[in-house]
């Protein structure tokens, strides 16, 4: 057993997590402002973004430092570029965190408007994919990263049938279209962070099995075991 | 050119141990193919077993079918006809102390009796060059022992003296464990160039330079074969987790 690798990799493991429970509390944060109009939230969610791109730095570096001291191979090698592209997901999911926070700001120096679009539901749905992706990572377990890739379809529903309502608004009620076009670029920003987590997931398949399933091309190989030791 | 090598049902003992365990793995023709796995694990009994080195060994012998090309390498034809189909390098260079640099070449070419000395100008000349170690030697070619050129050169060396016999196969043990890296890099290199010509069976016990020179790689666990495949697939999702956990330093 390599120790100081082995170190490395529980160091690389945990600061992913913390970097995980970051960009989950930012999205969160985030879709709460938005249903409570609530601008200390919306603060929060912006003083939050250094922090989660200070630690992106800090995986990248130790990352960098183990694939040049330690030279890791197969399931090893995978979880260390796993955790890199999750890392840049992660700091993206605290970016589109920013800018809901930043459309809630502008929303509430506007006249409330009663918008055709269920947006708590859909950050519920987007949330809940971050969370379970996360879960997929701490686990280790590739079924739980499949069931999240099975998500995004109906995130990506949900953002199609806003666009929909919100430029009939636009046209409809021409005085609310700041309000609309807010909420729409919201619904936008809430889509992303499902494409993050479907990423996510995908880097979990990518770790625990070596398959790549991204854009829905599977190489179909067997998984040869769950990798919750690493 | 270089042939394939096919390895059927291999068995291999020292006295009353069993070495080697139904071993059947194919070697591809003119491309390198690494063996690794622990020590004790059977990969140099592997590959002496190709070459019939293995039978050298007080008490050694081995069983099974192994076939260089057409050549069944178990049938009775000669052992030395056998070698001078296969070259071999080993961990440590050992040129030839008393002689020259090109006695050293030219030394398995005059011991099967080639007198030719044109002809033996040229195949010591073409052996160097295809080692890399002409331009450094070429002027001192009668004059310098081989024993006095370093580490990595004598290695060259060695793998000149058996190029010169103008093998298909060349069986490389260890060819770098003694050498500096700088001198490790140009081996490596050198592998890569050879397997145009050559087929290359290189153990090693550097997962690294596997990976950074063979196309194809075997793992051995307790004289059995646990794995080969190619070696991208070896190093990034091996299949057996046997592999895995040697390869990622969880044990050997």
């Amino acid at each position: 057993m390599r120790t100081r690798f082995q170190q490395g990799l529980d160091e690389l493991r945990n600061r992913l997590l913390r970097m995980g429970g970051l960009a989950e509390q930012a999205v969160d944060r985030a879709c709460q402002a938005y249903i409570d109009r609530d601008l200390a939230r919306c603060q929060m969610v912006l003083e939050g973004e250094s922090q989660i791109n200070l630690i992106e730095r800090e995986i990248d570096e130790l990352a960098f430092d183990l694939l040049a001291m330690q030279q890791p191979m197969a399931v090893d090698l995978r979880f260390i570029l796993a955790v890199t592209k999750i890392n840049s997901d992660l700091e993206r999911v605290g970016d589109q965190s920013v800018n809901i926070a930043e459309r809630v700001m502008d929303m509430a120096e506007l006249p409330k408007a009663d918008l055709p679009v269920d947006i708590a539901r859909m950050a519920a749905a987007a949330s809940a994919m971050v969370r379970r992706s996360l879960e997929s990572f701490i686990e280790g377990k590739a079924e739980l990263a499949q069931a999240v890739l099975e998500m995004d379809n109906v995130v990506d529903r949900m953002k199609d049938e806003a666009f929909v309502r919100l430029v009939k608004t636009m046209n409809d009620r021409p005085e609310e279209t700041r309000q609309a076009l807010d909420a729409l670029l919201i619904a936008r920003n809430l889509e992303r962070v499902a494409d993050h987590a479907t990423n996510i997931a995908e880097d979990v398949i990518f770790w625990v099995r070596g398959a790549d399933v991204r854009h829905n091309v599977g190489n179909g190989l067997p998984a040869q075991q769950e990798a919750s030791d690493t | 050119m270089g042939v394939g090598i096919k390895v059927e049902h291999l068995n291999a003992w020292f006295g009353k141990t069993q070495a080697l365990h139904d071993i059947n793995m194919d070697v591809p023709a003119n491309h390198a193919t690494a063996v690794i796995g622990p020590s004790g694990c059977g990969k140099s009994t592997y590959v002496r077993c190709l070459n019939r080195m293995h039978e050298t060994i007080p008490d050694a012998r081995a069983e099974g079918r192994v076939a260089i090309g057409t050549l069944d390498v178990y049938d009775g034809t000669p052992a030395v006809q056998i070698r001078r189909r296969i070259g071999m390098v080993f961990q440590k260079p050992n040129p030839f102390p008393t002689m020259s640099i090109y006695g050293n070449v030219a030394a398995g070419l005059k011991l099967n009796g080639f007198r030719d000395r044109r002809r033996l100008d040229e195949i010591v000349e073409r052996s160097l060059r295809l080692s890399a170690l002409w331009e450094e030697v070429k002027d001192t070619l009668h004059k310098q022992s081989g024993a006095s050129l370093s580490g990595g050169q004598q290695q060259r060396l060695c793998i000149a003296r058996a190029l010169a016999v103008q093998p298909e196969v060349l069986l490389m043990d260890e060819p770098c464990s003694a050498l500096d890296p700088i001198s490790t890099g140009k081996i490596e290199e050198l592998i890569f160039q050879l397997k145009e010509n050559f087929t290359i069976v290189i153990v090693t016990h550097n997962m690294q330079q596997a990976s950074r020179v063979a196309e194809f790689t075997g793992f051995f666990l307790l004289g059995k074969l646990i794995e080969f495949d190619k070696t991208e697939k070896i190093f990034t999702t091996p299949s057996d987790k046997r592999t895995e956990d040697y390869i990622t330093g969880r044990f050997g």
